[in-house]
């Protein structure tokens, strides 16, 4: 993904510059906030370490291999603004004494990777890991999917990069002067790729190291934990939130179930069999399955299953109950209090069926 | 596209070692090559940083391809001229540039619209767009080959002050590269011992975690080091502000090969229009 030189025009490549200029400067100014003159070691090392980490070439499925570019890991560890500056670092002397991307390219490469990379990762992991423990499986995900988000959205500002260059910029004989490919061949061409290959060594890298480090320092995931909760604590009042949010959720829509009479007729296959007997009743069905028409008579293995069972709640409407909305609602609380029960016999069942088992064995 | 690679003959751990080895030994040859006498090694760093710079944007410019040629065979005369062997301008710098535009250009010949060339399947806008793809890439990266192995890497970083790059983004850069070189070290010994104590080929799954945990390791190490660093800083007076010893005199000599940059570049600006 690092765009070599001779692929973007000087116009685009000035103003990839410029656009990074901005960026670059809050970053300066934001991580001098935080971490005062600690960061000039951090960052120097932080780009060192992405650097170094880029030449462990992970095996990947299909026979290929291939590797991370740190953009992930660095901003779950060290935040967006740090992370942008110690990868923009790395990119630079990649590009001025490695030769792995163009000079002319550099702001380019820092805006696709060093900038969007560490923005799209850092909302990711934030929204992903959003208040879990921080040694919580949860979090693994999250920067797994941080790094893939950043290096599939690196790759397709670079894809575009590379397809606008063919609409501006041609010689006399109408040949392209910088990457010929248009926006059609360019996107898929690069996102295939990363979405696939590139995109999967990021996820396992970053969610790899991020697991290890919940195990041996889980002190370098705090800075961009945001408002995390302590494993033992977190179980709690983790737990409570999102059952009482269900709770109050389902207490509304236990409210609205009377809405359900406005709908008009049966849905779909779910007839009785005194529906076929109604006129009305078989125009709906005629109406609803394309104009064919119902059997006049109702068929005979429908007929005999049909009194099998006689539910006490037929059709929502308890045969004690005068008012259609209140059978309703009774019908809904009468169904969601079993299912309720149910599952927490289920759970208790597999409660102790899990504290038995270790003592078993 | 630089993330994927075809996976070459040999094991994880050789690979790796030999990708660390040989970027250790890229690190180490630059400087030894700038200490020799030669050309450009002569030249203040930053009218060579300059001169050099505005070369790649001349060849970036640069509408006619016989411009590049020619920028190329600039570079070419200045590397002799400088003590670089042109096999090792081959080697890192061409041959490399040659098989990343070469596989990007190959589709263009076929796929960009316009005249048949010689009744062939490729057309000459084709043609040209895969010559100005390759040459350029091939001219960029001799011109950067050229500034980094005659320079020491720590001058060319100075020398970027000249672009009003922020003091502290210098002082950064600079201890990323000497840094770079410490962690190649931790990490080529940390997969060296590994090597030594595996008797058996690893699988792909024993491959990752080995890379996995590998870069963990080295997370770890690079955060301890960081700390020891500040540490170091702090004994010897560092308190928050970065200062450069800007120790560059300009000489005559450095007066014309500005001047010669200059012309060199503004005459290929104007002719590649």
């Amino acid at each position: 993904m690092h765009i070599p030189d001779g692929y973007l025009s000087p116009a685009t490549c000035a103003t990839f510059y410029a656009g990074c200029i901005p960026f670059w400067r809050v970053a300066l100014g934001r991580v001098k906030k935080v971490m005062h003159s600690r960061q000039i070691p951090l960052l120097s090392l932080f780009a060192a370490f992405s650097f170094v980490v880029m030449m462990f070439n992970l095996p990947l499925p299909g026979g290929t291999t291939g590797h991370a570019t740190g953009i992930g890991l660095a901003t779950v560890v060290m935040g967006p603004w740090a992370a942008m500056l110690a990868v923009s670092v790395a990119l630079v002397v990649q590009a001025l004494f490695f030769g792995d991307g163009g000079v002319t390219a550099i702001g380019a490469n820092c805006f696709n990777m060093a900038i969007a990379g560490s923005l799209v990762a850092y909302a990711v992991y934030r929204l992903l890991a959003g208040r879990s423990a921080l040694g919580s499986a949860r979090r693994v995900v999250a920067a797994g999917l941080a790094g893939y988000a950043a290096i599939n959205v690196s790759a397709l500002l670079a894809a575009v990069e590379f397809g606008i260059q063919p609409i501006f910029y041609k010689d006399a004989t109408g040949a392209p002067l910088y990457c010929p490919y248009p926006l059609s061949v360019a996107i898929p061409a690069m996102m295939i790729g990363h979405l696939t290959i590139a995109g999967l060594a990021e996820l396992a890298v970053t969610s790899g190291v991020v697991a290890f480090l919940q195990r041996s320092d889980l002190s370098l995931l705090r800075a961009t934990a945001g408002k995390f909760t302590y494993a033992a604590q977190a179980l709690a009042p983790a737990a409570a939130r999102p059952l009482r949010a269900l709770w109050a959720g389902l207490a509304a829509l236990l409210v609205l179930t009377p809405l359900g009479i406005l709908a008009a007729g049966s849905a779909w296959g779910e007839w009785m069999a005194s529906d076929y007997a109604s006129p009305a009743a078989r125009a709906q069905i005629a109406a609803a399955s394309f104009n064919h028409v119902a059997p006049r008579s109702v068929p005979q293995g429908l007929e005999r299953l049909a009194s099998v069972w006689t539910a006490p709640f037929a059709r929502y409407a308890p045969p004690y109950i005068r008012g259609a909305g209140f059978g309703y609602l009774l019908s809904a609380m009468f169904g969601a209090g079993l299912i309720v029960l149910v599952c927490m016999m289920l759970g208790r069942f597999t409660r102790s069926a899990a504290r038995i088992g270790p003592e078993a064995t | 596209m630089s993330d994927i690679h075809a996976r070459r003959r040999g094991g994880f751990l050789e690979n790796t070692l030999e990708g660390l080895r040989l970027a250790m030994e890229r690190a180490l040859y630059a400087e030894t090559s700038a200490s020799r006498s030669g050309l450009l090694q002569g030249v203040d760093p930053r009218v060579k940083t300059a001169g050099l710079l505005a070369l790649v944007i001349s060849v970036a410019l640069a509408a006619r391809l016989w411009t590049i040629a020619a920028v190329l065979l600039l570079a070419v005369a200045l590397a002799l001229l400088s003590a670089i062997p042109l096999r090792l301008v081959a080697s890192r710098a061409w041959m490399g540039a040659l098989f990343f535009s070469g596989m990007i250009a190959a589709p263009a010949l076929f796929l960009t619209p316009g005249t048949s060339l010689y009744g062939l399947p490729i057309t000459l806008q084709g043609a040209r767009t895969a010559g100005f793809l390759v040459l350029r890439a091939e001219a960029a990266a001799t011109l950067m080959l050229l500034l980094v192995y005659t320079t020491p890497w720590a001058h060319v970083l100075k020398a970027l002050r000249i672009f009003r790059v922020p003091v502290v983004f210098v002082v950064i850069l600079g201890m990323t590269c000497r840094y770079i070189l410490v962690m190649l070290e931790t990490a080529h010994e940390m997969f060296e011992s590994r090597k030594s104590r595996t008797v058996n080929a690893m699988t792909a799954a024993e491959q990752r975690r080995l890379a996995v945990s590998g870069s963990g390791v080295l997370l770890g190490k690079t955060m301890q080091l960081s700390g020891e660093v500040y540490l170091a800083m702090q004994a010897r007076g560092f308190r928050g502000e970065v200062f450069l010893l800007e120790d560059f005199r300009m000489k005559r000599t450095d007066w014309f090969a500005l001047a010669g940059f200059a012309v060199a570049a503004s005459l290929f600006i104007w002719a590649g229009r």
